[in-house]
């Protein structure tokens, strides 16, 4: 069957692209909004930004970790 | 009193249960349809204390309506009604049954005046929600006895924390529990057993995946619920509960971040979100106490609505893998859509019901100078996004093509899922009315440039982590080990080495004992006469005694049947 149009490379490139301009668009958008912060730190520029982008990443590899650990055969409990 | 008594909630849908029992074709989905619409109507008539009556030393108040009662009460019904309508096809008439009266006992909980009132309603979800389980075939009965077991041990610490306030106070209402309140640690025990909390959450992922497509979506909504509920009332402002609740937030995005059934991704996440709920609860201020209640209502719909979706491509393909599924969105526009705006409102994407919702619970940490549990309550929101905002639907119905094209389901299926999604985006819009009905006194202004910006800044970002750690968070077909590992694995090993043992001892020891036994008849019979059996105990320590022998009975007995 023919992969849908989404599938295809250039879409996918595209797709990319578009999603890059939006990231950019929300920090920038940061400078025409007037907020104040909740409890300090949150103040610093496009703090939602990489603390969610590093509240993710270390939750990731903490999920890697503990993978290793306690990862089974999904049949575990059945052998 | 009797007819204030049948007019009550819960009323209804118990009644509703019985008519399941025995009618069939449209008489069975008139039912199973309309009295969620009589339940609903009655928790808007019932308002203050009604029907109360004297049971032995106990003043009980079997129905006590106010804004908190009313609000669990209407989302109740309300999703005991959708439900109802997704499991319009349901061929079991077993779930069906036994789904209705889980929603009438949880009706009974929430309008509850008294402990004892809530203790034998509790009892009557677990046994009831266990039956949803045990509907759904040989696959579940295993995973429906553990759950069934764990939830009796529950209810059982319950019991003892209520009998042992009773005794102490004389009081039975069912009010806030302070500090001093006494067993008010083995109550809070026994509801955070229903909540999810550590250490005991496994029951949830092991058992609700195992219920059919229909019976996960009843069971996602009552018990952890009616938990929060009981919570909100009982223990508003307890500080460990901010702790335990953010454990709970983390433990179900780690947990489902590893694991490849999406139901049961979706099930980890049920713990995540009570996490977001019971550390409001903590916080304890106005705010964060209407944070966690709708939280709960906005949750019971989005979660609803997952697993709505999650349980069509179940009915319609047979599976739950991630690893089976994919490129689903080509032949299910309806499933993945409403999937869709499930997943957005649980990651509380501005303009859906998790972002008006969640932000409450947030906003009062700040407010109350608790930084660090701030930061951890946005690095939670980030992953939520992260396991079932985008986890979800991207390995259930993009990522490559299975080569699968099930059509949607059916249409009571589809039009419950439409039924659903209109909630979850319309209180996001228009947040005033729902408001307006907020069980405590506390306003709250979601909107505004900085919050949607964060918000937006918090889970896009999340988004990129996401697509670039692609490569990490390949599905494998595995399970992780949790704390049920303890009575599925070690406990029954211990079991099935000491049976032997125990033989083994007993054969050696027989030929005395029998020796023994001989002189001891004649000892026992003089102490009958005149010795120490002849005094008469207190019947509570006999009974205690009793129980004590019962109780290393079962648990022996229940390891050994554990596997």
């Amino acid at each position: 069957m023919t992969p849908h149009w989404i599938s295809r490379p250039e879409a996918i490139r595209r797709l990319w692209i578009a999603f890059g301009l939006i990231l950019a668009a929300t920090v920038l958008a940061e400078l025409a909004t007037h907020r104040h912060a909740a409890i300090g730190i949150d103040a610093v520029f496009g703090f939602h930004a990489w603390f969610g982008f590093g509240a993710c990443v270390a939750l990731v590899l903490l999920a890697r970790l503990l993978g290793f650990a306690l990862k089974r055969r999904d049949d575990f409990y059945e052998r | 009193m009797s007819a204030e008594l049948l007019l009550a909630p819960a009323g209804a849908l118990l009644l509703g249960a019985g008519l399941l029992s025995v009618v069939d074709g449209r008489a069975r989905q008139a039912v199973l349809l309309g009295a969620p619409i009589i339940a609903l109507w009655l928790v808007w008539q019932a308002d203050g204390s009604a029907a109360p009556l004297r049971y032995m030393d106990l003043l009980l108040t079997p129905v006590r309506a106010d804004r908190l009662s009313r609000w669990f009460g209407t989302i109740f019904a309300f999703a005991a009604f959708a439900a109802g309508l997704f499991a319009l096809g349901q061929k079991s008439r077993l779930e069906l049954v036994a789904s209705q009266a889980y929603a009438g006992a949880a009706l009974g909980v929430v309008f509850a005046g008294d402990l004892v009132t809530l203790l034998v309603f509790w009892e009557a979800m677990a046994i009831a929600s266990t039956l949803v389980i045990w509907s759904a075939g040989s696959q579940a009965r295993a995973a429906g006895l553990r759950y069934l077991l764990v939830h009796l041990l529950g209810g059982t610490v319950l019991m003892v924390g209520i009998a042992g306030h009773f005794a102490a106070t004389g009081q039975a209402a069912f009010d806030a529990l302070g500090p001093e309140a006494p067993f008010r640690w083995v109550i809070l025990a026994g509801v955070l057993l229903n909540a999810g909390a550590p250490p005991l959450s496994a029951w949830l992922p092991d058992a609700y995946p195992r219920a059919s497509y229909s019976g996960m979506v009843v069971l996602s909504a009552f018990t952890t619920k009616t938990a929060v509920y009981v919570l909100l009332r009982a223990f508003p402002g307890e500080p460990l509960l901010v702790w335990i609740g953010l454990f709970m937030a983390f433990y179900g995005i780690v947990y489902a971040i590893l694991e490849n059934d999406m139901r049961r991704i979706l099930a980890y996440s049920i713990v995540n979100q009570v996490g977001f709920m019971v550390a409001g609860i903590g916080i304890g201020t106005e705010l964060a106490l209407n944070g966690a209640a709708s939280h709960a209502f906005a949750h019971i719909l989005y979660k609803a609505l997952l697993l709505m979706s999650a349980g069509s491509v179940l009915a319609m393909t047979g599976r739950s893998r991630c690893t089976e599924l994919g490129g689903l969105f080509q032949s299910m526009p309806v499933t993945t859509t409403c999937g869709i705006v499930g997943a957005l409102s649980i990651s509380a994407f501005p303009l859906t019901s998790g972002f008006v919702t969640k932000s409450m619970i947030s906003d009062a940490a700040a407010m109350e100078g608790l930084s660090l549990v701030w930061l951890l309550l946005a690095a939670g929101s980030a992953g939520v996004f992260l396991h079932a905002g985008i986890k979800f639907p991207w390995f259930v119905f993009f990522q490559k093509d299975s080569g699968l094209r099930p059509p949607d389901p059916p249409p009571p299926m589809r039009a419950a899922m439409v039924l659903v999604s209109l909630p979850c985006i319309g209180i996001g819009v228009l947040p005033e009315p729902f408001y307006a009905f907020l069980p405590y006194n506390a306003g709250f202004v979601p909107y505004s440039g900085g919050h949607v910006i964060g918000q937006l800044q918090l889970l896009l970002f999340s988004g990129l982590a996401f697509f670039l750690l692609l490569g990490l968070l390949k599905r494998t077909e595995t399970i992780t080990l949790d704390t049920d590992w303890v009575y599925r694995r070690l406990g029954p090993a211990l079991a099935a080495r000491l049976v032997p043992i125990v033989a083994r001892t007993w054969s050696g020891t027989e030929s005395t004992l029998t020796r023994l036994a001989g002189r001891g008849l004649n000892a026992l019979a003089f102490s009958y006469r005149s010795g120490s059996l002849a005094r008469t105990r207190e019947s509570g320590t006999v009974a205690l005694i009793a129980i004590a022998a019962l109780t290393l009975y079962l648990i022996v007995g229940y390891l050994s049947a554990m596997r």
